[in-house]
């Protein structure tokens, strides 16, 4: 028995405790935006927040986790598709296939919180996950278009403020 | 669009069915009921409902190529829709079969997704818009030839009338279709051809994209597999007293006789389970084939007598003896793994009445064909719903192993749906490679410089010969020449060498090849490309002059390599250290090119700066997606350059996952500047062709900065430092 915190809910689950959180989350939750890619922590498709970090959750078993932790999965991230990194995928329509981007966009929206203006060189070391489409670019491109526009909508409200 | 809330329902719908049992007598998919009378179907391909969405019906997959999007444009543009209202539909394989295939092939690959369907669905959106126009004109008394359409809405000038498509919509599609379309210059497009947002982002970007893995069904159980190591092998026997104790599982079997499964409650589960089964393979005749093994069989087609040829032109034996310079080398590509991010899986429900699969899968008809004799059912009571891919390149079109084993596995639970996945391990192991081959360059020139010969001898693996030997054509594989072939859109060769032979000793180890996004192009460019950039320096000519000699003839081919070194500034200065490469290659219709920026250090770290790319595809339908196709195959075709390779020992696959097999990632991705210079008055594919040019255009810029030729694939495997 595990229980867990998942975008704001706490889900008592019946499993094992070396159930992966991944499919603790998929099977369990029945939430599956979050997705099995490699189920070894390589291509970061089952990348979930906790606690606001990044975390590759087919590597770790929900024995590993308390209640107190903040589990954020995709579904979680906006209620509205409306957090800065989803508004700028949008518009640069980044995903092709889509599979990977769920992973993409949690490692993203971790990045834009530890660096808001990150680098070329931040996003390399940041931004591990695989993406077989090759929409590296465009993610690249998303990340700092969701970059400026969080960083205008910061300077507008502090105008607002003044 | 809701393509995956539309699956998904009919997912439920399809399993309450069978759960009430009145599925053989009433069940009908939604889609297939718009064909019955009520609804207003005005074509095969177009439904305009009373609320005048308009609901392209899209025979091809999208798998995140964009042809989704691309194909309902062209249809859109012909019946002049409101782009707005605009949603999309898979019809399915057995509905395709009952309507004696009025959509055609339902296959996604090849490129073809646009160029093997444009003219069709083009005709389709035309005559469902004169269709509309006729009710029209027929519900206000007045001649067809004076009114107008524009954006959803018919218009009679004369009397000021209009109405929306929605309120004629059922009226017209009980009219008679019309023989004879006229289709729209692309001059005079408004929809297609402009960079038009993807129908099928949002819905990716919040997790609610249901893609096959996802599927989910009242009642059904999770499936896991492990299959024979050794191709060929079998399952001697095995143990499964610890699994069938474990929590959740509900049955332990062996299919075809070479596979064990665990079903049980959930994946995670069946997997665990699977894992503690004691399985004791036969490993068959192939226990002891090697990646050194297979070489061996290769490097022996190089100089064997019987070939197949492929293009043969003049004497080349002659041009080779009477040389003034003769340049020789050997090339070789390895096996690879497609790598899609979605592991094979597929859903099935199996009752003596009914067998259906729902399954991510580049060709539903394939895969229907595959269900078919595995569920011992007649193809009437079988059908197969396509779900979203989480990639294809080919996998999901080579083989539909997976769906005869999920059918195997569904029918021995009857009415039960069975999910079956593939772990990663599983499917790496068991995938349809990217066949080995190799090649031997002679090449033979003049005391000019010229090329008066070349002699390609490629010895390796057939696609067909292990997919569908059916196919082959008195033993050869006519793909295997992609791209050196003496005409044809499947890839022309594009230089003017008086004395050619391309040929091919076909050599076939036991792992199972594929499809492989750009397929033989892929080898077949950088044996082409690096050998011209060895016969130019050979030459002691500079590589992009010594191609415009034998391009002249060919006036596409040079077209793309001029849009590249014009772009690339070839034979300007580079920045210190960074040097460039060159290549160009036809295929799937269409004419690529590149020129790559590479430095390398002290140490050999390879980066690549910056890739210059060209593609003339005839026609261009939407240009965002032309970019993004165009950055994607660099992503794939350089991650199999750097990293891409599987090895063999005691006749198994040695990788198993991504932390073995690596794949490019986001700090490896070079910036990639795209130009499409459609040229028109043909259509070309555009998913794959620029993968062709990405190896080659970096293996020369790596000779440039280096002097180091490297003939062999991936990278990783060499040391890059100064020659």
């Amino acid at each position: 028995m595990a229980r867990l915190n998942i975008n704001g809910k706490i889900h008592n689950i019946d499993v094992e405790p070396d159930t992966p959180l991944l499919w603790a989350i998929r099977e369990q939750i029945g939430l599956t935006g979050t997705k099995y890619g490699c189920g070894v922590a390589a291509c970061g498709a089952c990348t979930v927040h906790v606690d606001g970090v990044p975390t590759r959750s087919c590597s770790l078993p929900v024995s590993s986790f308390t209640e107190k932790q903040k589990i954020v999965t995709i579904e979680g991230l906006s209620k509205t598709v409306t957090h800065p990194i989803q508004k700028a995928w949008l518009e640069l329509d980044v995903p092709q296939c889509g599979y990977c981007q769920s992973g993409q966009i949690m490692a993203a929206a971790a990045l834009l919180v530890k660096h808001p203006e990150p680098t070329d060189a931040q996003i390399n070391e940041e931004m591990t996950n695989i993406c077989r489409c090759g929409t590296y670019n465009r993610i690249r491109a998303g990340v700092k278009l969701a970059a400026k526009n969080a960083k205008g909508a910061k300077s507008n409200n502090k105008a607002q403020r003044a | 669009m809701t393509i995956a809330q539309k699956l998904s329902r009919r997912g439920f719908l399809a399993g309450a069915a069978v759960a009430t049992g009145g599925l053989s007598i009433g069940f009908h998919i939604p889609t297939a009921e718009a064909a019955v009378g009520d609804t207003p179907e005005i074509n095969a391909w177009v439904v305009v409902k009373p609320d005048d969405t308009v609901v392209i019906r899209v025979a091809r997959v999208e798998m995140g190529q964009g042809t989704l999007t691309g194909l309902a444009q062209l249809v859109a543009e012909e019946l002049d829709a409101d782009w707005s209202k605009v949603t999309t539909e898979y019809p399915t394989p057995g509905q395709n079969v009952a309507r004696k295939r009025i959509w055609g092939d339902f296959q996604t690959a090849g490129s073809r997704g646009i160029r093997g369907s444009e003219d069709y669905v083009r005709k389709g959106g035309a005559a469902a818009r004169l269709m509309l126009m006729q009710a029209a004109a027929n519900q206000w008394k007045v001649p067809v030839g004076e009114v107008t359409t524009s954006k959803g809405v018919i218009t009679h000038k004369a009397s000021g009338r209009s109405l929306r498509y929605g309120k004629v919509a059922l009226a017209a599609g009980k009219l008679e279709a019309p023989k004879d379309v006229k289709i729209k210059d692309p001059k005079d497009w408004t929809i297609a051809g402009k960079p038009l947002p993807r129908l099928d982002t949002k819905m990716k970007l919040d997790g609610s994209q249901i893609y096959s893995i996802d599927f989910k069904m009242p009642g059904m159980l999770n499936a896991a597999i492990k299959e024979t190591p050794v191709p060929g092998g079998k399952v001697k026997s095995f143990d499964a007293a610890k699994a069938e104790k474990m929590r959740g599982v509900k049955k332990v079997l062996v299919i075809d006789g070479n596979a064990v499964v665990v079903v049980a409650d959930t994946w995670y589960r069946a997997k665990t389970a699977l894992d503690a089964v004691n399985i004791v393979w036969d490993e068959g005749a192939n226990a002891s084939v090697s990646t050194a093994s297979i070489k061996a069989m290769l490097t022996e087609g190089l100089d064997a007598k019987q070939a197949f040829v492929g293009n043969k032109k003049g004497d080349v034996e002659t041009a080779i003896a009477g040389a003034t310079k003769k340049v020789e080398a050997v090339y070789r590509y390895p096996y690879q793994h497609h790598m899609t991010m979605e592991p094979m899986n597929a859903t099935a429900q199996w009752t003596p009445e009914k067998c259906l699969v729902w399954t991510s899968t580049q060709n539903a008809e394939a895969a229907l064909a595959t269900a078919v004799p595995a569920s011992g059912l007649p193809i009437e009571k079988c059908d197969v719903i396509r779900m979203n891919l989480g990639g294809g390149f080919g996998r999901r079109s080579s083989s539909h192993d997976y769906v005869r084993q999920t059918v195997l596995v569904a029918k021995e639970m009857p009415g039960t749906p069975v999910k079956l996945i593939w772990s990663r391990e599983q499917d790496v192991t068991h995938g349809t490679y990217h066949p080995t081959t190799m090649c031997k360059l002679t090449g033979a020139l003049d005391d000019k410089g010229n090329v008066v010969g070349l002699h390609m001898r490629i010895s390796g693996q057939s696609i067909l010969a292990g997919l569908r030997p059916e196919a082959l054509v008195e033993g050869r594989d006519p793909g295997t020449f992609q791209g050196l072939n003496a005409q044809g859109p499947e890839g022309q060769f594009g230089y003017e060498i008086p004395n050619l032979l391309v040929d091919h000793a076909m050599r076939n180890p036991p792992f199972r090849p594929g499809f492989w996004r750009g397929v033989n192009n892929n080898q077949n460019s950088i044996y082409l490309e690096c050998f011209i950039d060895e016969m130019a320096h050979a030459a002691g000519q500079d590589p992009l002059e010594f191609r415009r000699k034998m391009m002249k003839n060919y006036p596409k081919h040079l077209a793309v390599l001029n849009t590249v070194a014009e772009k690339s500034g070839w034979g300007k200065p580079t920045a210190p250290g960074v040097f460039r490469g060159i290549s160009q290659h036809m295929g799937y219709g269409s004419y690529v090119a590149a020129v790559a920026e590479v430095s390398v250090s002290d140490k050999g770290a390879l980066k690549i700066h910056r890739i210059v790319a060209a593609t003339d595809c005839g026609h261009v339908v939407n240009p965002q997606q032309v970019a993004a196709q165009i950055e994607g195959s660099f992503a794939y075709g350089l991650s199999a350059l750097l990293y891409g390779e599987m090895t063999v020992k005691n006749g198994r696959m040695e990788q198993e996952n991504f932390d073995t097999y690596e794949v490019m990632k986001m700090a490896d991705m070079p910036p990639v500047e795209s130009y499409p210079v459609p040229s028109g008055g043909f259509w070309g594919g555009v998913g794959e062709p620029t993968i062709f040019v990405a190896a080659p255009a970096v293996l020369n810029a790596i000779f440039a900065a280096t002097g180091k030729r490297l003939r062999d694939v991936p990278l990783k495997n060499f040391d890059l430092r100064k020659a």
